[in-house]
């Protein structure tokens, strides 16, 4: 006698029970996944990707220290071929025009961070081949403080540069 | 819901000067409105350059980013009629995607 399997899309009995329940909205779907992708990469177990998931725990780091443990990385050395450009005085903390680039080879990620924000990593870069290691953006300075450009090389080296902002009117809003 | 991104692609040789200005409130979560309560946290999160429909530049943002966030990128190889698009997605999970062609 022929088994006949069920049609795929036809839920049996029970299945039409659990599908009853409402699906949870977008927006919740994609807090759970952030969160379980969040946990893994806490656990380590996503392998490095081209969009990683976003890094809450670099971002909310306070100083720089726990900027590059919340990532992993070795502690940065300074090298002059890593070039930070930003003014020597803010006049508005709200905006100041940062840029950070290098000629060096083989840089993966490029960082801007604020030592003295409330949360010091302004921004992740994750570079391909195709773009040069060269970004401008602008960033919130809460106070004078210093700023740091960091490049990651493929080889896992971890360069910095940085400089001293001084601001004339805070940027963070407090 | 948010205004179009303005992005201006400008080739040069053999690279293309890629500026970006975003609008987006991009609140801190560190600000008070005037009857002393804390305006939330809204920002843009993820940052996706294509070039010619392939990813070139991913960037994650936290809440030192300006309002209207800025951004300037040089894409190697591109040229005059090349498509450029950058796409962002919030704290809310509201994204926006625009695209420009390389002048």
């Amino acid at each position: 006698m022929r088994h006949f399997t069920a049609h795929p899309a036809t839920p049996s009995p029970a299945q039409r029970r659990v599908n009853r329940a409402p699906l949870p909205s977008r927006r919740e779907m994609l807090r759970r996944s952030a969160a379980v992708a969040a946990l893994l990469a806490g656990a380590g177990a996503l392998p490095e990707v081209a969009q990683a998931a976003y890094a809450q725990a670099a971002f909310e780091a306070k100083s720089l220290a726990d900027v590059i443990k919340a990532l992993g990385v070795s502690a940065p050395v300074a090298h002059p071929g890593l070039l930070l450009t930003a003014p020597d005085i803010a006049e508005n903390g709200a905006v100041v025009p940062v840029g950070c680039s290098t000629t060096l080879g083989g840089v993966k990620r490029l960082l801007i961070a604020v030592d003295k924000n409330p949360s010091t990593l302004c921004a992740a870069f994750e570079l391909s081949d195709a773009v040069e290691a060269s970004l401008n953006t602008r960033i919130k300075m809460a106070q004078s403080s210093n700023v740091y450009a960091i490049a990651i090389l493929v080889d896992g080296k971890v360069l910095f540069a940085q400089k001293e902002v001084k601001v004339t009117l805070g940027g963070c809003g407090g | 819901m948010s205004d179009p991104m303005r992005i201006r692609a400008q080739a040069a040789g053999d690279k293309a000067t890629v500026r970006v200005l975003m609008s987006h409130e991009m609140e801190t979560g560190q600000r008070k409105d005037a009857a002393g309560k804390v305006i939330p946290a809204w920002y843009i999160q993820e940052v996706t350059a294509s070039h010619n429909g392939k990813v070139v530049l991913t960037a994650q943002w936290g809440t030192s980013i300006s309002k209207n966030p800025f951004l300037q990128f040089n894409i190697k190889g591109a040229k005059a009629g090349d498509k450029v698009s950058i796409a962002w997605v919030d704290n809310h999970g509201d994204r926006r995607s625009d695209e420009a062609t390389v002048a």
